[in-house]
C-alpha cells in the first residue's frame, strides 16, 4: 500500500505542473464584435451565443484509463464493473396481488386471486401473471398462469410474449402476445391475444384507473373485455364478445404496500356465450360483492 | 438479484477483526470509540479535525433523532463525520481508514486536487477495501466552504458525510466576528437500497401530498385532466420526503432544538451546506436579511435576500447581523414543503425560535414542461400562482429597453441576432408583460415528447418520456415555488464573482447535453444513456480547452448537475464575474450553460447529485488529457 501512495503522490504531483507555454491563439477570434465600443462589464456573455467562429476542436477519443495508470488496470476493473451494474443496471423482483379476494353473491360465494410480478431490468423483464377463480364447495372454476419475456417499447408500454398455461378444465397452452402499460388520463391497460393449441383464438383487455379521493383512499373503477374468435364450446365461450365485467373498487392504503378494499363487480356473458351459459344451468349475469387485499413487495 | 442488505448485515466481528488487523499494521493511534465500540450508539452532531493529517474512520451503528432511529454510517463516530478545517497553502494528508464490512470511498466535494484522490470506485480510484487506509496527500490550493461525502453505493444517504472548510491564506473577504456550520441532511430508517426499489416499481410512493378528489390546490378540472392525459404528476417535486425522512441541521433533527448562540451586533457568518441525498431546502430566518458572499466556496460580491433555495451538493456562506437579544428561526424547509430542518439562532441558551408554519406545496407548471417559451397566441407565457413565470421568453416589442442595464450599450455595434434576452438582468420586471391565464385544455394537445427536437448525440428509448420544447435559461428563476413570495429571493443571475476575470476566454467549442428520464420507471440519463449503458466512454476534453456545455433539462425534475474536479462558470449574464460554482441546477423543462476551462487533467465523475438518480444512471465520466509536455 505505502509504495503505491508514493507512486500516486508523484504522479499527483506530475499532474498539477502548471503548462504555462500554451498558445492561446485559437481563442482569439473574437471578430464579430468591436470590443472597443463595448462596456464589457455589461455585457451579458450570452447563453445562446455560438461560440467565436474557431474551428470545432476535434475531441479526442478513448476509454477512461487515467486510474489506470495510477492504481494499474487490474486493481481498477472490478471498481469499474461495479460502478456500471450498480449505476442503472439494477435488477429487481417486485410481486403484487392486484386483486385476492372473496366473492358474495347469489348461491355458493366465490374467491378470485388475481397477480403478476416480473423479475429484470428497466427495459427487459420476465413477468408473470395468474389468476383463478372459483366458488366455495366446488373445484376450481378457472386457473392459468403466464409465463412471459417483457420488452420496453415505448415509456409507459412493454411488450410481452409467452405462454399461458390453463390449469382447470380441458387444460390448454396458449401463445401469448399483449401491451401492458398506461395510456394518457392515467389508465392502467393490460391487452392480449391467445392462440392455444387447439387453434381458437381469444383476446382479452384489461383496464384500471385510481382515483384518489384522500391520500389514503383510492376508488378503482375497472373493466375486462373477454373477446374470441370462434365458438369454443367446451368451455362455454362464444364468438365475439365472451363476457364483460365491470368493477367499482374502493381501498384503504394502510401503507401502499397494504390495501384492504371492499367494491362490488357485476360480471355479463353476451352473445352464445350466453346461451352456453343458459344451457348448462348457470346465470349469465352475476353481481359480486368483494372484500380484499391488494399488496406488492 | 437485486440484493437488499439488512440492517443487521454488519458483523460486528468482521469489524473488530478488521480494526485489529488495522491497528497491527499501520500502528495507528486509535481513538476510544474506534476499538470495538462501533455498532454502538452514533453522536449526532461533529467534532473538528484539521492539521497536516486528518484520520477519518468510517463506521456504523445506531443514530436517533426525535422519535427515528436506525442503522447509520458514522464516521469519527458521528453524524455528520467530523468538520476538516484547512488552510489555503497547507499540505494535508486525508487518511480515510474503511471499517465497514464493504467498500467504501471519499469524495472531497468542491476540492481541486490530483484526480487519483477523488474518490469515486470505478473513475479515479479503485475504492477503499474493508479494513484498508486510503491516504490523499496534496497541496490546499483554494479556500471556501464544501464538504465530503461516500460515493460508495448509497452510503450517502446512510450518514457517511461531512463538512471541509479551508481558511483563505491571507485576510479573507468576508468580515465576520462569529460562524456556524449548517450542514442540512436527511436521517430515513428505511434502508436506502429499499428506498430505491420503492422508487423504482411505485411512481410517487414517498408523497403525501397528491392530487386527489379532496385536495386543496388551486387547481381546475381541465388542468387535471391535461396532466392525467400527459400520464404526469404536477405534485412530482420530491422523490423522497417527510414522513420518510427527517430533515436535519448538523445531524440534529427538529426535535432535538439545535441552538446556535449569537451576541447582539456580531457579524454571524452561516455556512450552509446542502449535504443531503435528495433534498433542495429554502432557507430563511424570518425577520433577519441574509447577504450571500459565497457560493460553492467561491467568494461573490454580497447581495441580500430573504430567503434562497439551496441545491444537493450547493453550498451558501451568508452573514446575518441580529442587532437585538432574542432568538430567530433557522428554517430549513424542503422544496414539497413536506417538512423542515430547524434550528434555532439564539442570544439566550434555552430560549427557541417560533418556526414558521410550513407553506402549501408548489406545484409543477407547463413551463416546467419545457412549454415555457411557447407562443399561445394570446401573449400568456406563464400560470400565475401555479409556480414558474416565464423567466425568460418575452415579447421584445413590450419590453423597455432602457430599463434593462443597457443604457450604457452601444446598440448599434451589436449583433442582436446573438443576443439571448433570456439572460438579461433579472431586474427586469417580467410581471409587467401581459399574461392572461391560457388555455390549459388546449396545452394537453401539444406533444410532450416530439423526440425530433433530440440532436442526434441522444439515443431515444423508454428511458424518455418528455422533450422539453422550448427549453428557456432559467438561471432567473428562483427555484420552484419561490417565484410568487412576497420578499427578496436568490436566483443565479444574482451571483456575480467578486473578483473581476479579465483573461476569459471565448469558448473553443460548444457541447450540448441533455438530461433525461422517466418518471414512472424512474430511469434517469443523460442523452438518454445511463452510466451503465456509456460505460468506459467518458466526455473527453484536450488539456486547457475553453468548452460551452449547455445542460437541457427534458424532465420535470430539477437536477443540481456536480462536475467533479474544477469549477465552471454559470453563464448567467454577468460577463466577466460569471460565478464560479461546483454543482448548477438545471431547473424543470429548462437549460442551463456553464463555460469551463479543462486544466484540471485526469478522469472525473459528472453526475445528478439526486443519489438516486445517479445510482439509476444519470451519470457520466469526464476525461481530460494530460498536457503532452508535462
Amino acid at each position: 500500500m505505502m509504495h503505491r501512495i508514493f507512486a500516486a503522490l508523484l504522479a499527483g504531483s506530475t499532474a498539477t505542473t502548471p503548462l504555462l507555454a500554451q498558445s492561446h491563439d485559437q481563442h482569439q477570434n473574437h471578430s464579430a464584435m468591436d470590443h472597443s465600443q463595448m462596456d464589457h462589464s455589461r455585457m451579458d456573455d450570452q447563453p445562446d451565443q455560438p461560440a467565436a467562429e474557431a474551428p470545432e476542436a476535434e475531441s479526442p477519443s478513448g476509454p477512461l484509463k487515467a486510474a489506470d495508470a495510477i492504481w494499474g488496470a487490474e486493481e481498477m476493473l472490478a471498481s469499474r464493473e461495479a460502478l456500471y451494474d450498480e449505476h442503472g443496471d439494477m435488477m429487481l423482483f417486485w410481486f403484487q396481488g392486484d386483486r385476492a379476494e372473496y366473492r358474495v353473491r347469489a348461491g355458493e360465494d366465490g374467491y378470485l386471486w388475481d397477480v403478476q410480478g416480473y423479475y429484470g431490468g428497466d427495459i427487459n423483464k420476465f413477468w408473470f401473471k395468474s389468476e383463478g377463480e372459483g366458488s366455495f364447495g366446488e373445484p376450481i372454476e378457472d386457473a392459468e398462469i403466464q409465463a412471459l419475456y417483457s420488452r420496453a417499447i415505448a415509456p409507459f408500454f412493454d411488450l410481452q410474449a409467452g405462454v399461458r398455461q390453463d390449469l382447470t378444465g380441458p387444460t390448454r397452452t396458449h401463445a401469448v402476445v399483449g401491451i401492458q402499460g398506461l395510456v394518457p388520463y392515467m389508465f392502467e391497460v393490460d391487452a392480449a391475444a391467445f392462440l392455444s393449441d387447439k387453434g381458437d383464438l381469444t383476446a382479452r383487455i384489461e383496464a384500471e384507473y385510481d382515483q384518489r379521493l384522500t391520500q389514503s383512499l383510492v376508488l378503482q373503477p375497472r373493466a375486462e373485455i373477454n373477446l374470441a374468435a370462434q365458438d369454443i364450446p367446451e368451455l362455454g365461450v362464444g364468438a365475439g364478445i365472451d363476457n364483460l365485467e365491470l368493477g367499482l373498487r374502493l381501498r384503504y392504503e394502510i401503507v401502499p404496500e397494504f390495501a384492504p378494499y371492499i367494491g362490488i363487480e357485476q360480471e355479463w356473458k353476451l352473445g352464445d356465450s350466453r346461451d352456453f351459459a343458459r344451457t348448462a344451468g348457470e346465470d349469465p349475469s352475476v353481481t359480486n360483492y368483494v372484500v380484499g387485499v391488494r399488496f406488492w413487495f | 438479484m437485486y440484493m437488499i442488505k439488512s440492517n443487521l448485515a454488519i458483523s460486528r466481528r468482521n469489524m473488530i477483526g478488521s480494526l485489529a488487523a488495522l491497528a497491527g499494521t499501520t500502528a495507528l493511534p486509535m481513538p476510544a470509540w474506534a476499538m470495538g465500540k462501533m455498532g454502538g450508539r452514533v453522536r449526532n452532531g461533529m467534532d473538528q479535525l484539521s492539521g497536516p493529517d486528518v484520520d477519518l474512520h468510517v463506521g456504523s451503528g445506531l443514530f436517533r433523532t426525535g422519535s427515528r432511529s436506525g442503522h447509520a454510517i458514522a464516521v469519527n463516530g458521528t453524524v455528520p463525520g467530523p468538520l476538516i478545517r484547512l488552510r489555503e497553502g497547507q499540505d494535508v494528508r486525508l487518511n480515510v481508514h474503511n471499517m465497514l464490512d464493504e467498500d467504501s470511498s471519499v469524495h472531497w466535494h468542491g476540492l481541486l486536487l490530483p484526480f487519483q484522490f477523488d474518490g469515486v470506485p470505478g473513475i479515479s480510484f479503485p475504492g477503499i477495501k474493508p479494513g484498508e487506509r486510503f491516504t490523499a496527500p496534496f497541496k490546499v490550493r483554494q479556500h471556501g466552504t464544501y464538504w465530503w461525502h461516500s460515493h460508495s453505493g448509497l452510503q450517502e444517504q446512510m450518514g457517511h458525510y461531512g463538512p471541509l472548510i479551508i481558511d483563505p491564506a491571507g485576510p479573507d473577504p468576508v468580515q465576520y466576528d462569529r460562524e456556524h456550520v449548517i450542514l442540512l441532511s436527511e436521517f430515513a430508517a428505511m434502508h436506502p437500497h429499499e428506498i430505491m426499489k420503492k422508487l423504482k416499481v411505485s411512481e410517487g410512493y414517498f408523497s403525501r401530498q397528491k392530487a386527489s378528489a379532496t385536495d386543496d390546490y388551486d387547481f381546475s378540472g381541465a388542468e387535471r385532466r391535461m396532466w392525467g392525459r400527459m400520464r404526469m404528476m404536477p405534485t412530482d417535486i420530491a422523490d423522497v420526503s417527510a414522513p420518510t425522512y427527517t430533515y436535519m441541521i448538523n445531524g440534529h433533527g427538529p426535535d432535538d432544538g439545535l441552538e446556535l448562540p449569537f451576541s447582539p451586533g456580531e457579524r454571524v457568518r452561516l455556512r450552509i451546506i446542502n449535504g443531503s441525498a435528495m433534498t433542495f431546502f429554502n432557507i430563511r430566518l424570518p425577520g433577519l436579511p441574509m447577504t450571500v458572499v459565497q457560493a460553492d466556496g467561491q467568494d461573490v460580491q454580497p447581495v441580500e435576500v430573504d430567503e434562497l433555495q439551496i441545491g444537493v451538493a450547493e453550498t451558501y456562506d451568508v452573514i446575518v447581523q441580529p442587532t437585538k437579544e432574542g432568538a430567530f428561526a433557522l428554517a430549513a424547509e424542503s422544496m414539497d414543503r413536506s417538512g423542515m430542518a430547524q434550528a434555532t439562532l439564539t442570544s439566550q441558551p434555552g430560549r427557541q425560535a417560533e418556526f414558521p408554519a410550513l407553506r402549501d406545496p408548489p406545484l409543477l407548471s407547463m413551463t416546467d414542461m419545457g412549454h415555457g417559451g411557447m407562443d399561445h397566441g394570446n401573449g400568456a407565457h406563464g400560470h400565475e400562482g401555479h409556480g414558474a413565470k416565464p423567466a425568460a421568453a418575452m415579447d421584445h416589442s413590450q419590453m423597455d429597453h432602457g430599463k434593462m442595464g443597457h443604457g450604457k450599450m452601444d446598440h448599434s455595434q451589436m449583433d442582436h441576432s446573438k443576443m439571448s434576452h433570456g439572460a438579461m438582468k433579472p431586474d427586469t420586471n417580467l410581471g409587467a408583460a401581459p399574461m392572461d391565464n391560457h388555455d390549459m385544455a388546449n396545452m394537453g394537445g401539444m406533444k410532450m415528447r416530439d423526440t425530433s427536437l433530440l440532436p442526434d448525440s441522444v439515443k431515444v428509448g423508454p428511458g424518455i418520456d418528455m422533450v422539453a420544447m422550448n427549453p428557456m435559461d432559467r438561471t432567473g428563476f428562483p427555484g420552484l415555488g419561490l417565484d410568487n413570495v412576497p420578499h427578496r429571493v436568490l436566483n443565479y443571475r444574482m451571483l456575480k464573482s467578486l473578483k473581476m476575470d479579465h483573461h476569459k476566454r471565448s469558448p473553443d467549442r460548444e457541447m450540448q447535453l441533455h438530461l433525461t428520464g422517466n418518471m414512472e420507471r424512474y430511469m434517469w440519463s443523460f442523452d438518454g444513456k445511463k452510466m451503465s449503458a456509456v460505460g468506459d466512454d467518458p466526455i473527453r476534453f484536450r488539456y486547457d480547452e475553453r468548452v460551452r456545455v449547455k445542460l437541457v433539462n427534458d424532465t420535470m425534475m430539477a437536477h443540481p448537475i456536480h462536475l467533479h474536479g474544477m469549477f465552471f462558470e454559470v453563464v448567467n449574464g454577468q460577463g466577466h464575474h460569471q460565478p464560479k460554482k461546483h454543482t448548477v441546477i438545471v431547473q424543470p423543462g429548462s437549460s442551463a450553460t456553464f463555460d469551463v476551462t479543462t486544466d484540471e487533467p485526469g478522469d472525473w465523475a459528472f453526475h445528478c447529485h439526486l443519489l438516486y438518480h445517479m445510482h439509476a444512471g444519470m451519470m457520466q465520466a469526464v476525461s481530460i488529457e494530460f498536457p503532452k509536455d508535462a
